[in-house]
């Protein structure tokens, strides 16, 4: 099938002129002005028992700390979000508020258009950040260790609060930054200028924190080891696997998992520098298909094109993702379930779909690059070493929990992506903070 | 269709839509703009005798509410701080080019008769409508015995009240002070006195804010603040109330009002006027928006008035007097409960916890998994109106009448009252 007329693929670099690049991985959502905030915040009703803290995973007091921004106590405003949630910073920036907080916001209901709970909650956070300081105190050494796994968002918040709480906290962290998604995962758009870094330095800020780069549990240490060396285990360890899609031609070269190109590019300091294809075609239907997508379009890709098995409803990336998709000229291809992926050792050239509504129905749609996006999960291997007998309970591709989010094991939790749940920022924060009170409970008990 | 046309004792405008005496009318140049915006009437900045008075910089102070601005003003400046000469050049000029036009004059010399029969001469020679007294700057002035100083003693309001009738042809507004206990007294002395008319309010004595940093009141003045007069929205409410107080009192009949403070729009206007004053004057408002806000006054209180079948504003001036009566006279056998309209409701939560915390504990809170819902519970209800205010709502809380069969039933006649006046008498 191979068509030795057929194009190299074209992908390449500098495909704008450099100052598109600028503003295309620029802030999307500006910070609000001083002004702004003031006019927005005027807008909240201060609700009581207000839905909109009921929708936050994390359960920050939105009227509280919006009415400390109406009233010109942004450090109030910034302590009382960041109590709740100490990567309220990133959660501003990243959590889809469209089905969270704003979602459930009175005046949705009221005028059709929420308080914009996100952005204030931006306004408020950055400030503090601006300022370098560390609002929180630990309480007295208690002379506990925790080992915590992962420097994601789940590990950090767990790492935060039980250092808040007085204990020692080891931080082991594989990669060569902390972050975990924040850093290699977020969109480049939502979490401008080092943002992530800046954050994750703030929440190391509070001291009693060590954190390990560069040491994998399952390689460099074991579950075992950490147990003994430590009173409790916290295990944040994200997504570790990406679903494969099982066709012909995967392993073509310019087919790539969309999180890997994701990740390249949140590294690439100079994006006009970093190869993107002119057709680029990216599987999947959720938040990550769009984040893929929409960076191939501003990286310069003239044909971006999401191609999802089911219908619009059964996407998984929200209505304001898919709208975003929509705005940066990103195509959606519906029902289109891949069936092979042509191309030669130059390259991929065009990924053939079957029709999922009619049996037998076939199209093909021409690509320089795919991108995978159809699932990430957790594979148990890091704690799957020699020397760890006991096995951690199971379930789906994720660690099973209790309401505590503790494990089958005894003093050994986990939170994130890698438990059952939500995917989000937020969710992991929360796990992370449930954990480390359950923890804080378990070692004064 | 209805008509603005006013005759304000003998003072014609094309509309009872006035400016009041203060920085909008403080030139020819501003009034002119004033006329050319359609404002039926000025009555002109506060002139003095020379040497004019020396005013400082940093002169405003102002609060906002939530979000808005200038929801109250305060001012330290003083009376026209131009010469006497000038003023009444261009009051003139001014008169001659907009003879439909309303131009009165406000005045404030020393507390002697010879001090205001030496300047009603050459105001009453610009042609000018009338003259209005001003008795009510709160601040620099009645430090040097004007203002203020004069209107809050009754007895220097008659007096001087007097000598301008005598000594003028022109019609005589006196120009009340709210600082005081009881605006009856000053009002009824203007009225000893020959007044043809009372406006009011003039500014009340406030400090708006004080500076935390420079720990001074606002407008600090390099470094230091003074007391200053308050006006805008914050105000309507007690110039209303004071300019019903006249309007009903036997004493006062027969006096015109002209109603100030706090008027925004063409709905305070109609308050206004359906309180007793038959025109009205605008100063804060026009200083926060410009001279354009008359276009809606006018064309509102036109739409407004037509609706309610008046013709001129003589037909509803006062018509709200007779219901404004004291606490005493009011039915406690009248009942109202709240309701909630349950399809408006937006579940803020809001009436739960006002009547919770600080009312009657009059509307339960319940939980159905994410929606809530309020009800009232008829029984704890007072009918105080507090859940309809909080309500963010429009029309989502309002507060019904229920009859309970019972006859009216005053305090002058409740049982609970020990001074009651006995059926017999
Ligand atoms: C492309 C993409 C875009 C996203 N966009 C959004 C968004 O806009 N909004 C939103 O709310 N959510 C978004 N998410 C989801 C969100 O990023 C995750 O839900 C969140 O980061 C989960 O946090 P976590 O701490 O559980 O895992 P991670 O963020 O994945 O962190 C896990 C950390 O553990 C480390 N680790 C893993 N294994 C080991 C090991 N064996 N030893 C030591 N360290 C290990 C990893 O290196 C990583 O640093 C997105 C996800 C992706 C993939
Ligand atoms: C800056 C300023 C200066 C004023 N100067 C005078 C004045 O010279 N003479 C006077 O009678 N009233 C003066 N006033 C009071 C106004 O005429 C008016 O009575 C008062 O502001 C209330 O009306 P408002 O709420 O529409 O502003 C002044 C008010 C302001 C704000
Ligand atoms: S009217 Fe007053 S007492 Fe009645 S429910 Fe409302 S707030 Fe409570």
């Amino acid at each position: 099938m191979t068509d030795l007329a057929a194009p190299c693929p074209d992908i390449r670099t500098n495909r704008l002129p450099h100052e598109d690049y600028q503003a295309n991985f620029g802030d999307c959502h500006p910070a609000l002005t001083r002004h702004e905030a003031r006019v927005e915040a005027s807008r909240c009703y201060y609700c009581y028992d207000a839905p909109c803290v009921e929708a936050c995973p994390t359960g920050i007091d939105v009227p509280g700390f919006i009415r400390r921004i109406a009233t010109g106590n942004l450090h109030g405003a910034a302590v009382t979000i960041l109590d709740a949630n100490i990567m309220g910073g990133m959660c501003s920036r990243v959590c889809p508020t469209e089905i969270l907080c704003e979602q459930r916001c009175v005046r949705t209901q009221a005028d059709q258009h929420p308080v914009a709970i996100g952005a204030l909650q931006r306004h408020a956070t950055d400030a503090l950040l601006a300022r370098g300081e560390q609002p929180f105190r630990r309480a007295p050494d208690s002379g506990r260790r925790v080992a915590v796994v992962g420097a994601g968002p789940a590990g950090l918040s767990c790492a935060h609060r039980l250092a808040r709480l007085g204990h020692q906290v080891t931080l082991i962290e594989a990669r060569a930054k902390p972050g975990g998604l924040n850093e290699y995962g977020i969109a480049a758009y939502k979490t401008v200028d080092d943002f992530a870094q800046r954050e994750v330095a703030f929440i190391l800020g509070i001291g009693s924190i060590e954190l390990v780069t560069g040491k994998a549990l399952g390689q460099d240490v074991s579950l075992t080891d950490l147990r003994q060396s430590h009173d409790a285990v916290f295990l944040g360890l994200g997504h570790n696997a990406v679903r494969a899609l099982g066709v012909d031609g995967e392993n073509l070269p310019g087919v790539r998992n969309a999180t890997d190109f994701i990740a390249q590019l949140r590294q690439a300091d100079d994006k006009a520098q970093f190869p993107i294809g002119r057709r680029v075609v990216v599987i999947g239907g959720g938040n990550t298909a769009v984040d893929a997508a929409v960076q191939a379009r501003r990286l310069g890709a003239d044909e971006v094109t999401i191609a999802y098995r089911r219908g619009k409803a059964q996407m998984s990336a929200t209505g304001d993702e898919q709208d975003w998709a929509q705005t940066n000229g990103v195509a959606l291809r519906l029902h289109a379930r891949p069936r092979r992926i042509l191309g030669d050792a130059r390259g991929v050239q065009a990924v053939e779909f079957e029709d999922t509504r009619e049996a037998g129905a076939a199209f093909t749609i021409a690509a320089d690059m795919v991108l995978k996006a159809i699932g990430q999960y957790f594979l148990p291997t890091p704690l799957q070493g020699s020397r760890d007998l006991e096995p951690l309970e199971i379930d789906r591709d994720r660690i099973v929990v209790d309401a505590d989010r503790q494990t089958s094991l005894p003093g050994v939790f986990a939170g994130g992506d890698c438990i059952t749940g939500v995917d989000l920022t937020v969710t992991a924060v929360e796990d992370g903070k449930i954990a480390a009170l359950a923890i804080d409970r378990l070692l004064r008990g | 269709m209805s008509s603005l046309i006013s005759n304000f004792v003998g003072i014609k405008s094309p509309n009872p839509l006035w400016l009041a005496s203060a920085p909008p009318t403080d030139k020819a140049y501003n009034v002119v703009r004033a006329f050319k915006a359609g404002w039926g009437g000025v009555v002109w900045k506060t002139l003095g005798e020379d040497p004019p008075i020396v005013n400082v910089s940093s002169r405003y102070g102002a609060i906002g509410f939530n979000g808005a601005a200038i929801a109250g003003f305060n001012n330290i400046e003083l009376i026209t701080d131009r010469p006497l000469a000038l003023n009444l050049a261009e009051i003139k000029q001014v008169k001659r080019d907009w003879p439909d036009r309303a131009v009165v004059v406000s005045l404030m010399v020393p507390c002697t008769e010879a001090s205001w029969k030496a300047i009603l001469g050459p105001v009453e020679d610009t042609g000018c409508d009338g003259i209005e007294l001003n008795f009510g700057c709160p601040h620099g002035m009645s430090e040097r015995g004007m203002g203020a100083a004069v209107g809050q003693v009754p007895d220097y309001v008659e007096m001087v009240t007097r000598w301008c009738k005598q000594h003028s042809r022109l019609p005589v507004i006196v120009k009340l002070t709210p600082n005081i206990t009881n605006i009856l007294l000053p009002a009824r002395a203007a009225k000893r006195g020959g007044a043809d008319a009372v406006s009011l309010i003039n500014t009340i004595q406030s400090i708006t804010a004080i500076d935390l940093d420079r720990m001074a009141p606002e407008p600090v003045v390099d470094g230091k603040g003074t007391h200053g007069g308050y006006c805008g929205p914050a105000v309507k409410p007690i110039a209303l109330r004071m300019v019903a107080e006249i309007a009903r009192d036997p004493e006062c009949r027969g006096m015109a009002i002209s109603g100030i403070g706090g008027i925004s729009t063409w709905r305070d206007a109609a308050e206004f006027i359906a309180c007793g004053a038959s025109t009205v004057q605008v100063c804060t408002a026009v200083m926060h928006h410009g001279f354009r806000i008359v276009e809606d006054m006018a064309e509102g209180l036109t739409t407004w008035m037509a609706g309610k079948g008046y013709t001129e504003v003589r037909d509803f001036c006062g018509a709200a007097i007779p219901n404004f009566v004291h606490w005493d006279d009011l039915n406690l056998n009248y009942k109202t409960l709240a309701r909630i309209d349950q399809e408006r409701c937006i579940q803020c939560g809001k009436c739960h916890i006002a009547c919770e915390d600080t009312s009657h504990q009059a509307i339960a809170a319940r939980r159905d998994g994410a929606e809530r819902h309020y009800e009232v519970i008829d029984a704890e209800c007072v009918g105080c109106n507090l859940c309809a205010h909080v309500c963010p709502v429009e029309d989502c809380i309002t507060m019904v009448p229920v009859d309970r069969g019972l006859p009216p039933r005053t305090w002058k006649q409740h049982p609970n009252n020990p001074m009651r006046q006995d059926a017999a008498d």
